[in-house]
């Protein structure tokens, strides 16, 4: 039964195709079972059902869009789930602005990826389970941004984490990647309990009563909940987005997660599931903003930290995966650093989430061209490549520009509203930012002018890759140099008037700020070039010290991790395990091992003595009995006669007397 | 106590006492003798009852032929002429049925009659009575029984004919 | 003018001397024997009573008591005659076939 489809908010259009977000996320679950179930004989191995069904969703999102561009409000719709004494728990979509938008992120890029795939993962053993699980994935990130209540968006966020094990450890023959999952799994779980405790203080604030975002979102407001209880909730909820989005100190899984196929780490580990953490921020903003200012200050201390402390580590890398990966957890921390903010600096990062999701994505899968056509990761085997991977370079190249910061492209405008924001009254926050950025900038120009330029020094002859995968390319591209253009304040920045927290800050541009931006960007990109313009061997960054130690070896984080909390833990807790097995385990079945035995004797003995002795008594009193009777059978007549005469006498008496 | 009387005691005494020497004698011939004797007591005991031709038919028949055949069963069969045991294992037994038979008789006896019960005055048994009797009202049994007779004897031949036929 | 119950007494007495003779004797001759004596005894008891009833019909029955008897004792005799012939011995202990 559907609870009415209300509008929330009271104007005159009507709800139009925003009722229907939720068979956004219903076409890829179904597309999953179709693929799971038919995709193997399907011609093409099955890609065809993911395809369409992202086709069909991209198509749908855009039209529930509209809903917004024509000025509508927020939409929603449920129906009962299921009931925990007054926890009445219902299974439904909360459709606004920034819902429509998360969907046209997540469709885009997993449309993409998806048709990148039929030729990146051409020939895998598992093609079909590939596009399987990235049907469920999406499915669930689908899930977690429409949904109106915490535990269905706990539900899709555990699905994704899950997709995403299974995904990086897809090709799990060789440890290196099955370990890489195992890590990214627990890692991301470390970060899932506060979520999940989070959750729970909110219903608890709820008094018991329900677990829908809107409702706590008022809740938490008012005056009869305790701010030490929100600020519990909001630090909770912020290491689910810690564990997920891969901020310090739960970084460690991203890079190695880049093991998984390249597709994987576009969707996944740079536009989709790693901005979850983001989106459950500003989606929960009022409990930040109601908690303790300490939390937000504690939110942008971490996201300070991860973004300065990735882009650094962005500097040593060689793999061009591990480059781009960090590169993620930096803007990632970005968007995070700008919620801490205020309600400007939330909806500028998701600005920044949008189009960072564009060229993230471009990035990856032009990364993914390269590796492919090179078959090696490593930026010191490639080079010189713009010349015979044109689609590839050009298209890398717009994507790196956004990355850095330059104007016209999409990054430079969602970063531009970054810096807006962090402008008014949180100077460090604005100065690391302005850092990181030149930095960014500085990394980006290595990795293209590593990857494309100079001479070749690898192996083979490396050529473009097919249509199928340049296609993808081309699209994100597009998107990467025109939608900046939706938050620009010249275009009216109507992206405003979709996400916005409770009512839309007018959007200004900031000469100065633009100004200091792009000189940090200009600063990065011409150190970049003055330093690898000769592809200098060996290569520079690792020539500094103590200083590229300290990043080569992540900080030495991975040691800490490994050394004082896995291996105590492992064996300890396995020790633990063994002695409780021998000893609890083994004595009980032992025991009752050794007490059936018993009982088996005993039943043994029972039935030997008293049973065997009662059907054997019985047997000897029918033998003694009848060693007796049979002396009746003589065979002697006289014998006989006697019985004959003693009976004649008796019954004689007998007859006449009584 | 008539004179009739006494002589009935005195019979009944003899043939008691050759009855009982009949079956505890040692001898075999000796026994048939003694069955001659008790055989004969007993027709004299029905003379005296005036019951002449069942008397003389037991004189006959029994002394003059029944014995006859058991002498010859006797010598037939080998019977150990001399002291030996010719009573099994069951005499004492034996002996106490016998004791209780004839307890009971006697129980049934005396609750029927008394003691000084009624005294037979005879009176019928003249052969020609017997013969109205026989030959008129129970001569279907007479039949009967001389078929009987005539079974036995061919069934006697058939029995101890020797089987040593080629 | 005899008293009934005596003549019912030796009757009896002899009836059971011959009880014991057919249960304690060995020799075949000698059951047959005593059983000649039984059925002797019971002659005696049905004239004693057809002498009480004044009626002839118990002396009748004492003659076909009499025939019946030597039709008896001629197969009895018989087949005592073949077990010897086929045992060597008419003594009825060793007779026991039907022994269990």
């Amino acid at each position: 039964m559907v609870v009415a489809a209300e509008t929330l908010s009271a104007n005159a259009i009507g709800p139009g195709f925003s009722k229907l977000a939720w068979v956004v996320a219903v076409l890829p679950v179904v597309s999953a079972a179709l693929t799971l179930f038919f995709g193997k004989r399907t011609p093409g191995r099955g890609w065809i059902y993911g395809v369409a069904a992202m086709s069909a969703g991209f198509v749908l999102s855009v039209l529930v869009l509209w809903h917004f561009v024509q000025g509508g409000g927020a939409v929603g719709s449920s129906v009962a789930w299921f009931t925990i004494g007054p926890l009445h728990v219902e299974a439904g979509q909360f459709v606004d602005g920034l819902t429509a938008i998360m969907m046209i992120v997540v469709t885009t890029v997993s449309l993409a990826v998806h048709v990148y795939s039929i030729g990146y993962m051409h020939g895998d053993v598992r093609f079909t389970w590939f596009y399987v699980v990235l049907s469920v994935f999406t499915a669930a990130m689908l899930n977690v941004v429409i949904a109106d209540n915490l535990i269905q968006l706990l539900v899709g966020w555990e699905v994704m984490g899950l997709c995403s094990y299974l995904l990086i450890g897809h090709w799990w023959e060789e440890r290196i990647n099955s370990n890489a999952a195992i890590k990214a799994f627990i890692v991301t779980r470390v970060g899932d309990v506060p979520f999940l405790f989070g959750i729970f203080v909110l219903i608890a604030a709820t008094g018991f009563h329900s677990a829908n975002i809107q409702q706590v979102g008022e809740l938490v407001g008012g005056a009869d909940v305790s701010r030490g209880l929100v600020s519990a909730a909001a630090v909770l909820l912020f290491g689910g987005t810690i564990g997920k989005s891969a901020q310090f100190p739960l970084h460690v899984w991203l890079p190695d997660a880049m093991q998984g196929p390249t597709p994987v780490s576009a969707l996944i580990h740079a536009a989709t599931m790693v901005a979850a953490g983001v989106y459950l921020v500003g989606r929960m903003y009022s409990v930040f903003l109601h908690a303790a200012p300490e939390v937000l200050q504690f939110v942008g201390i971490i996201g300070g930290i991860t973004m300065f402390g990735a882009a650094l580590l962005a500097l040593v890398q060689d793999d061009i995966k591990r480059v781009l990966a960090y590169s993620t957890v930096s803007q990632l921390a970005y968007m995070v650093t700008a919620m801490s903010v205020g309600p400007a600096g939330r909806d500028s990062a998701f600005f920044h989430l949008f189009t960072h999701a564009f060229f993230k994505a471009l990035l990856f899968l032009a990364a993914g061209s390269v590796i492919h056509a090179v078959h090696s990761n490593y930026m010191s085997e490639m080079g010189g490549l713009w010349r015979r991977m044109p689609v590839t370079f050009w298209t890398f190249a717009f994507g790196s520009a956004a990355l850095a910061g330059i104007p016209p492209l999409a990054g430079f405008w969602s970063k531009d509203e970054l810096l807006v924001a962090a402008s008014r009254g949180h100077e460090v926050v604005f100065t690391l930012m302005l850092l990181t950025a030149a930095v960014t900038a500085f990394y980006t120009t290595r990795m293209v002018m590593q990857t494309f330029l100079g001479v070749y020094r690898g192996h083979g002859e490396p050529h473009e890759s097919p249509a199928v995968m340049t296609g993808p390319l081309v699209g994100l591209a597009f998107g990467t140099v025109t939608v900046g253009f939706l938050g620009a304040a010249f275009s009216r920045a109507v992206f405003f008037k979709w996400v916005f927290f409770e009512v839309p800050e007018p959007v200004t541009f900031v000469p100065w700020v633009a100004t200091l931006s792009i000189l940090a960007a200009g600063l990065g990109v011409v150190a970049g070039w003055y330093v690898y313009r000769e592809q200098p061997e060996p290569d520079p960054v690792f020539q500094l010290g103590w200083f590229s130690s300290l990043l080569v070896n992540k900080f030495y984080l991975d040691e800490v991790y490994m050394n004082g909390i896995v291996l105590p833990v492992r064996d300890r807790v396995s020790a633990a395990a063994v002695w409780f097995d021998r000893n609890v385990l083994d004595g009980v079945v032992n025991g009752t091992a050794r007490l059936t035995r018993d009982l088996a004797l005993g039943t043994d003995e029972f039935d030997r003595t008293v049973i065997d002795g009662a059907v054997n008594g019985v047997a000897q009193t029918a033998g003694f009995t009848g060693g007796l009777l049979r002396y009746l059978q003589s065979g002697n007549v006289q014998r006989y006669a006697a019985f004959l005469f003693v009976g004649v006498v008796v019954l004689a008496i007998v007859i006449t007397r009584v | 106590m008539t004179g009739q009387e006494y002589a009935f005691v005195v019979l009944a005494l003899v043939g008691t006492v050759s009855a009982i020497r009949l079956v505890t004698a040692k001898n075999v011939v000796h026994a048939a003798l003694y069955l001659v004797v008790t055989l004969s007591v007993v027709g004299g005991v029905y003379l005296l009852l005036a019951a002449e031709f069942v008397g003389w038919v037991q004189i006959l028949i029994y002394v003059g032929a029944i014995v006859i055949l058991f002498l010859f069963g006797l010598m037939l069969t080998r019977a150990p002429i001399g002291r030996e045991a010719l009573d099994n294992q069951q005499r004492v037994i034996a002996l106490l049925i016998g004791l209780g038979v004839l307890a009971g008789l006697v129980f049934l006896i005396q609750s029927a009659f008394s003691w000084s019960g009624p005294r037979l005055r005879p009176s019928v048994g003249t052969t020609a009575e017997l013969g109205h009797s026989l030959f008129r009202q129970w001569v279907l049994p007479f039949e009967a029984v001389s078929f009987l007779l005539l079974a036995a004897l061919i069934g006697a031949v058939v029995l101890s004919r020797r089987d040593d036929r080629p | 003018m005899i008293r009934l119950p005596l003549v019912l007494f030796f009757s009896a007495v002899l009836f059971s001397t011959g009880v014991y003779g057919v249960l304690a004797r060995r020799n075949a001759v000698l059951v047959l024997m005593s059983i000649e004596l039984m059925l002797n005894a019971v002659n005696v008891n049905l004239v004693a009573f057809s002498q009480l009833w004044h009626d002839v019909t118990g002396q009748v029955f004492a003659l076909f008591v009499i025939a019946v008897a030597a039709a008896e004792v001629g197969i009895g005799l018989a087949i005592v005659i073949l077990i010897f012939r086929n045992r060597e011995t008419i003594n009825i202990d060793e007779v026991n076939l039907l022994k269990w």
